[in-house]
């Protein structure tokens, strides 16, 4: 376990390098100069040399590279050159939308989809286990936006129980408006990750179900609910952990369709203004944050299955082949 | 009929209704896209069989040309996160200790970032196209494929057959020939037809960001950014280009639920 | 008085086509019956019909009574599963072809027989642990076995683990599905002596499942042949052997020669 930890940490170090240099240099090949954003379509020669000077794009790549990790170590992400304000404390405020809605939102959709994908597969030979798949598969298919406009048009202009979009200005200092603004918001984005999370429980499920184990217990006397709770739960979550890391992290980012739906001022609208306006700082550190973030849910999702398999854990010592 | 083929019948039927209306829209559509004759937002019903817009662009017209934007982006996508996908799986598959850690590591890299945020930056560098839409959908789908041929590959050359064969002496090519490729097509098909509607949407997304193809080919999900904002006065907006979407994505989703079929015997000797 | 009466049994798939076809045999108290046949005739699908353990889609029909020594018969087709729980495990149990698979990987060997015998004879803490150990050294296992999951350990452990098991339960009756199928020539015969051992040891009853009659020679009195699903053929082993009815006993019966023969060329 400690050699299978010093490896997949060294891996998620050199993930975290590797993603640093690849979205600076991304954004250093987008064409145009980062400067431009400073400037004017009339701006003078003199006025683009400030500005290129300003952002520091006028030294070469290699230097620009280094000042960006020298900054990154020391946990600066710059300034954005729309606004001048420091990026680091605007990504903050803004992980304190984009955090809890997409942490709600996940837990909602676990909570949804435990119980109807494990349902599900019981019931795969009845008509209302059919039809709740088919419903699953139905949510799989629909815009997560279009669910957002939906819903608002529903709750928000129809029967007007929740504001159809904003924040309230005073954040989390003013926890009701805060928690109604969110509510459909998580509403969306809980819908449509339950639906495909279901799809994966069932499968789960119905694999640990036709499984020659459960039968082995079964032939030994265990009730069916008894020898799903001894041998089905784990070997069920193995695969479904794996999933819901990868699906938290799409939640965390894919949120940005969902706060443009509602209007809400979180990591992934920073980052739609940031492309929009060329603000390098801006793109560079939402990214950056964002990127940090999924590699280390998908370090722990590892360790989790790790935890859970213990074939896993023997491939530490040598490699699997 | 077994519940796997009747999938594919109707699976297929939805995606080739939307190909036929694609299609259509190439020859003949109700009125000009442009055409801004009917008067703004017109109720569905009339010559304007699903209304107009705020523009008075007819809704109908939109939607056949939508499809052929939807249809493209798909296949465009699935042939470059196909073919990328294909290549890069098989090397990492095949690759050893480092070389295969660095290939994994490097394809975790890229699918942390999420497929609408890898889009967003190509349209940034490339401007908002058809193409910029096709190029990113397909780049971030090749991690994708990439990184499920490296897991099948691995697994079928674990496969005791394919020890034994590869002890035994037999070239290569061979056995990609004899044993991967058999083992790993059906899988790969089965996800490249889901991940043809995962194309499909995010597209949508993208456009309903504002960053998808410009006008006057109105895609989908544009048509749902602008729907949004006349709910109030046109609400049936909403309704035309959101159902096409799901009816789409669906239709692709049952093609690769009975696709399975195909690939389950396989897969099974697989596992 | 037979611990377990099969009688005119018929099992139906999905399509409602007959997987097996009345199909009717008896077992009494610590007999020993072979159930041959090729593969896909219905072997599995009969062990399997007797404990009530069916795929889902699959209906039996006909009627299976298992009656335990001073027990009362119960009628196995159509009983709830609550009834069911009961004769599973204490009166009979199966041990399954695929050593692979039929033990859950991620539990340990030790946990799952222990659970066995936690069940069926109420052992808790030190004295179960103890019966642990106890089971699997009888099947020939150390306790190194009992910390180790299944996939640190070879298929005829494996074997052995989910015999010790099933044996562990004190069952009046072992259903033996092909147990030694999967595993490697040498490794068969030790199982097969292994079981062979076991079941005269506890006075059980077999029910031996296999395609092999010279593996079923071995270990059984008598065998019923099975083709496609029908009984075709049945008697002591030595009558099948020496005076084989049906085409489908000869092909095996003449399998099983060769193989004898192979064997025996290569002793020295
Ligand atoms: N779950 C199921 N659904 C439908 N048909 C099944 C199912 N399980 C088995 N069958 C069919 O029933 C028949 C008998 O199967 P069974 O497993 O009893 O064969 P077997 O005699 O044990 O063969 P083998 O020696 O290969 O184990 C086969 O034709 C098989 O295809
Ligand atoms: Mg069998």
């Amino acid at each position: 376990m400690v050699r299978y930890l010093v490896r997949r940490g060294g891996l998620l170090v050199a993930s975290l390098l590797f993603a640093s240099v690849a979205l600076f240099l991304l954004l250093r090949v987008l064409p145009g100069d980062p400067a431009n954003a400073l400037l004017t379509v009339d701006a003078t020669p003199e006025q683009i040399e400030a500005a290129r000077r300003q952002v520091g794009s006028d030294r070469p790549l290699p230097e620009q590279f280094v000042t960006w990790l020298g900054q990154l170590v020391r946990l600066d992400l710059g300034r954005s050159f729309v606004s001048t304000l420091p990026v680091g404390p605007e990504i903050t405020d803004r992980l304190a939308v984009t955090v809890p809605l997409a942490l709600t939102a996940f837990a909602l959709a676990i909570v949804i989809a435990v119980p109807v994908g494990y349902l599900c597969a019981r019931w795969s030979r009845t008509w209302y286990g059919a039809t709740i798949s088919a419903l699953s598969q139905l949510g799989i298919a629909v815009p997560v936006f279009w669910v957002g406009m939906l819903l608002v048009f529903v709750f928000a202009l129809r029967l007007r129980v929740f504001p159809s979009g904003g924040f309230p200005r005073a954040g989390w200092a003013d926890p009701g408006a805060a928690l109604t603004a969110l509510t459909l918001p998580v509403l969306t984005v809980a819908l449509v990750m339950s639906a495909s999370l279901i799809r994966y429980v069932r499968s789960a499920t119905l694999d640990v179900l036709h499984s020659d184990y459960l039968r082995t217990a079964r032939a030994l006397g265990a009730s069916s609910a008894e020898a799903m709770w001894r041998h089905g739960l784990r070997n069920a979550a193995g695969p479904v952990v794996s999933i819901l890391g990868i699906e938290l992290a799409t939640t965390f980012l894919g949120t940005v369709v969902v706060e443009s739906v509602f209007a809400l001022p979180g990591l992934g609208s920073m980052l739609v203004k940031g492309i929009m306006q060329h603000d390098y700082p801006v793109i560079q550190g939402v990214l950056f944050v964002s990127t940090v973030t999924v590699l280390v849910i998908g370090f722990l999702a590892d360790l989790a299955q790790r935890l859970l398999d213990p074939r896993l854990r023997r491939a530490s010592s040598g490699r699997s082949r | 009929m077994t519940r796997r083929r009747r999938s594919l019948v109707a699976g297929a039927v939805l995606v080739g209704l939307l190909g036929a209306v694609a299609l259509l829209s190439l020859l003949w559509t109700p009125f000009a896209v442009s055409d801004t004759s009917g008067g703004r937002l017109a109720p569905p019903g009339g010559a304007h069989l699903l209304g107009t817009d705020r523009l008075g662009r007819d809704l109908a017209t939109q939607l056949m040309v939508g499809a052929r934007i939807a249809l493209l982006t798909g296949l465009g996508a699935v042939a470059i996160g196909g073919t990328l996908g294909l290549a890069a799986g098989l090397a990492a598959g095949f690759a050893q200790r480092w070389l295969d850690d660095g290939i994994a590591a490097t394809l975790d890299v890229v699918i942390a970032f999420p497929t609408l945020l890898l889009a967003m930056l190509v349209v940034a560098a490339r401007g908002a196209s058809l193409g910029s839409a096709v190029l990113a959908l397909g780049l971030a789908m090749s991690a994708v494929v990439a990184r499920l041929t490296r897991i099948l590959v691995k697994r079928v050359l674990a496969l005791d057959f394919v020890t034994a064969a590869r002890t035994s002496g037999t070239s290569w090519p061979r056995v990609v020939a004899e044993h991967v490729l058999p083992n790993v097509w059906p899988t790969l098909v089965v996800n490249l037809a889901l991940q043809f509607g995962l194309a499909v949407l995010a597209e949508a997304s993208l456009s309903y960001l504002g960053l998808g193809p410009p006008p006057p080919n109105q895609s989908w999900g544009r048509m749902l950014q602008e729907a949004q904002s006349t709910v109030l006065t046109a609400p049936a907006g909403l309704v035309a280009p959101g159902l096409a979407l799901v009816v789409l994505v669906v239709g692709a989703n049952l093609v690769a639920d009975g696709l399975r079929e195909v690939a389950d015997p396989l897969a099974g000797r697989a596992s | 008085m037979n611990l377990l009466t099969v009688d005119m049994l018929t099992i139906s798939g999905t399509d409602g086509r007959a997987l097996v076809s009345e199909l009717s045999f008896a077992l009494s108290p610590g007999e020993r019956l072979g159930l041959i046949g090729e593969s896909g005739s219905g072997k599995s699908l009969t062990a399997l019909a007797v404990l009530g353990l069916l795929p889902a889609g699959l209906r039996a029909s006909g009627s299976i009574r298992l009656q335990p020594a001073g027990g009362e018969p119960t009628e196995v087709v159509g009983a709830a599963d609550r009834t069911l729980r009961r004769l599973r495990g204490r009166v009979a149990t199966v041990v399954f072809q695929e050593p692979l698979t039929a033990l859950d990987p991620l539990m340990r060997i030790g946990n799952q027989v222990g659970w066995a015998i936690r069940r069926t004879r109420g052992l808790r803490g030190s004295a179960l642990r103890d019966a642990v150990l106890s089971a699997l050294a009888e099947v020939g296992l150390d306790d190194r076995i009992a910390r180790a999951y299944p996939h640190e350990v070879s298929g005829g452990q494996r074997q052995r683990a989910a015999i010790a098991a099933a044996v562990a339960c004190r069952p009046a009756l072992l259903i033996a599905d092909e147990p030694t199928t999967a595993l490697d020539v040498t490794v068969q015969a030790d199982v097969l002596a292994l079981l062979d051992r076991l079941v005269a040891d506890r006075g059980m009853a077999l029910l031996f499942i296999s395609h092999d009659l010279a593996v079923v020679a071995r270990v059984a009195e008598r065998v019923l042949v099975l083709a496609q699903g029908v009984a075709v053929e049945s008697g002591t082993v030595t009558e099948v052997v020496t005076a084989p009815d049906h085409p489908v006993t000869r092909a095996l019966l003449s399998s099983a020669r060769q193989l004898d023969a192979a064997l025996d060329g290569r002793q020295p």
